[in-house]
């Protein structure tokens, strides 16, 4: 029978980073909570994953395309206006939005097709919330001529329909998901109904640390050379490491990479931001670590937003891709350690910073970032000068153009 | 290696209904509906037709939010439930309500986290008070279910488990192991739903199955016409309709005759299994 070990790991930090144990729990949370008909192809996918992530031509493949095609190393940015403004610590911007389509999706989409080749698969799935893996995976199936097909909550298309125009031109089809609330979680459903029929030649690349093992377990590898990199680009530039990493959180895929490289250097803080929407007060919000209770979804158990009956309920954010009621099992074993602090920032919060940094850096991010660009501006003040943020800029916002000129009031 | 059930276990309903089934030379027929669809009081008189006109088990579906193992057909179901505020207290009372009556088995069909969030011990023991005789929760394999098991096994419930077109022979052997009542053959990789055609590769696996195992194997999936009933009847133990008897119900969901149109198409059913 498998360990349960009790996720009190208080003080223990070398045990952070060898989770999760060989059947994928995070302490309690984690595991393969799927229909039997996916789980031989779950094992299928740990079994070539184990093989492949230490094997030494995987390995050159993926870092050639993260670094010709991808763009990579993304730069380490002091944002020095944005610190005057914020009038305390340091913050530097990790640019993920300057990756190959606009986010960090891509870093674990590039990992995740060059596995599904090696698997034999030819066809290729996913959901997407804000379009940002959608996009991503797309880009990455054409360029490998893979067959793609995105599933896309109904609202969201709405919302994001300039990552949807840019999915068709990739040669993606986007199949609108109008079942629940339409949007992500409902996305997830559809895809593993997709997964289940065409378990045969499919491969369904997961955009998040979310899922049934090896996905949280996989995801948080391909991403974590966001951390990598900026460990060693702060050491570099400053002589030393950061005093806090600040990233926003829906499934939490950018937190999750630019976290793991520091979960043993005990002196960096780490804070992961949720989506508080209206407020937390209000119920309309996407904070399922902040707000939630420990369910079991998609594949794994994890905090979750729902009700008494364990019914899952509708969540709200501005930004389409923190729209979700769960998180990935990792933060939620990391939150019950006290190794990261979760917090969330409102709607109103973000849009506020998503102007700042467009005006005083000339950096319009994602409003999925702009959760963690607010909550640096708030950190900022409070540690006070000679203490260093680094932010996970994990998106661009070009896409979100729509959404804040309608929240501004604006037509455009 | 075949897997036994221990000789030593009382006998529930279930074991009981596949023993006298077998007597008479004939297969179970085992119905689906989702609890509280149209309404819990409906959906009693449902199960009673049911009974009266040849079902011999009902699986009875406890509606959840996000049912990804199935088609349209029972995701509408799972929600007209729960628009009316169906949740896991009124299946267990609708069960309670059946049992008074009848003793027709019982297996509470759903997904993990209603019952994860019931508390599984408690889950396990109001379920058996109530008179559910199994459990089938679609997203526990195995892996995650061994404290769920110790739960059920107290309580004396059957938790049944699936095999799939996907499984090879350590999964079948592995599931075999832990599986009590019968085993729940899913006929195609796929969600629920109707389906035209039946897969041809249902007697095989069956077959393959019936090396692991000494239960009853029973097939599910796409069946939806007595035809169809018929033709698994000859290959399996018992017959699963779950689609075509819920989309029967949401087409008559505001007649007053709909529990007994439903009973007129389980009767079909087990007559197409009798030919």
């Amino acid at each position: 029978m498998r360990s349960q070990k009790s996720p009190a790991l208080g003080g223990r930090s070398q045990k952070f980073k060898s989770l999760p144990d060989r059947q994928g729990h995070f302490g309690i949370y984690g595991g393969r909570y799927i229909s039997e008909t996916l789980m031989p192809v779950v094992l299928e996918l740990e079994k070539a994953y184990l093989k492949f992530r230490h094997d030494k031509d995987f390995k050159a493949e993926l870092n050639y395309y993260l670094k010709e095609y991808v763009g990579r190393p993304t730069p380490l940015y002091l944002a020095e206006r944005l610190t005057k403004k914020s009038g305390g610590a340091k913050i530097y911007l990790k640019r993920e939005d300057l990756c190959h389509t606009g986010a960090h999706k891509i870093n674990n989409t590039m990992g995740q097709i060059l596995l599904a080749k090696r698997m034999g698969k030819i066809r290729i799935i996913a959901e997407t919330g804000a379009g940002q893996h959608g996009v991503a995976t797309a880009t990455v199936a054409a360029m490998f001529g893979l067959e793609c097909e995105i599933y896309m909550g109904a609202e969201d298309i709405e919302r994001q329909k300039p990552n949807v125009f840019r999915m068709k031109l990739l040669g993606a089809k986007v199949n609108p998901v109008t079942s629940g609330s339409c949007t992500l979680k409902d996305a997830m459903n559809e895809a593993l109904r997709d997964w289940v029929t065409n378990v045969w030649n499919t491969f369904y690349i997961i955009g998040s640390v979310a899922g049934p093992h090896p996905y949280p377990m996989m995801v948080r590898d391909f991403q974590s050379v966001i951390g990598k990199e900026a460990r060693e680009q702060i050491k570099k530039i400053e002589g030393r490491l950061p005093d806090y990493l600040v990233a926003c959180v829906g499934g939490g895929s950018n937190a999750m990479g630019i976290f793991y490289p520091f979960l043993n250097d005990k002196a960096v803080k780490m804070v992961g931001v949720e989506a508080a929407g209206f407020g937390l007060k209000t119920g309309k919000h996407a904070a399922s670590i902040c707000a939630g209770k420990v369910g079991v979804l998609h594949g794994s158990k994890t905090y979750l937003l729902q009700d008494r009956d364990g019914q899952i309920i509708h969540t709200h954010s501005v930004s389409a891709g923190l729209d979700y009621p769960g998180v990935g099992p990792e933060h939620s074993f990391l939150h019950d350690t006290g190794r990261i602090e979760y917090t969330a920032i409102t709607d109103k919060e973000a849009l506020n910073a998503f102007k700042i940094l467009s005006l005083s850096e000339g950096i319009i991010p994602a409003l999925e970032s702009s959760h963690a660009v607010a909550y640096a501006m708030k950190l900022a003040p409070k540690l006070g000068k000679g203490k260093i943020i680094i932010v996970n800029l994990s998106g661009r916002g070009d896409k979100d153009l729509n959404t804040a000129a309608k929240e501004m009031g604006v037509g455009i | 290696m075949k897997v036994r059930s221990s000789k030593f276990k009382v006998q529930n309903r279930i074991g009981e209904t596949f023993e006298r089934l077998k007597a008479k030379g004939e297969k179970a027929l085992i119905t689906f509906i989702t609890a509280g669809d149209p309404n819990f009081k409906t959906s009693k008189e449902i199960i009673f037709e049911l009974e009266k006109s040849g079902a011999d088990i009902i699986e009875l579906g406890i509606p959840f939010s996000d049912p990804m193992a199935d088609g349209p057909t029972i995701q509408a179901a799972s929600e007209r439930a729960l628009k009316k505020g169906a949740t896991l207290n009124h299946v267990l009372e609708l069960v309670g309500e059946v049992r008074k009556k009848s003793r027709i088995p019982i297996i509470l069909f759903g997904y993990y986290n209603p019952i994860f969030v019931y508390g599984a011990a408690l889950f396990a023991e109001d379920a058996r008070g109530a008179g559910a005789d199994g459990v089938l929760i679609v997203d526990l394999p195995p892996e995650e279910a061994q404290e769920l098991k110790l739960y059920t096994d107290k309580a004396g419930l059957d938790l049944i488990f699936l095999l799939t077109p996907t499984s090879d022979d350590s999964r079948m052997e592995f599931v075999s192991r832990l599986a009590s009542g019968f085993i729940y053959y899913v006929s195609v990789a796929g969600i629920t739903g109707a389906r035209k055609e039946l897969s041809n590769t249902i007697q095989e696996y069956v077959k393959k199955v019936r090396r692991f195992t000494s239960l009853p194997v029973c097939v599910g999936f796409g069946i939806s016409n007595a035809r169809q009933a018929g033709e698994v009847s000859r290959l399996a133990d018992g017959v699963i309709v779950g689609s075509a008897i819920v989309k029967l119900i949401e087409k008559n969901q505001s007649l007053p005759d709909l529990a007994k149109k439903v009973g007129r198409f389980a009767a079909e059913l087990k007559k197409g299994m009798k030919l």
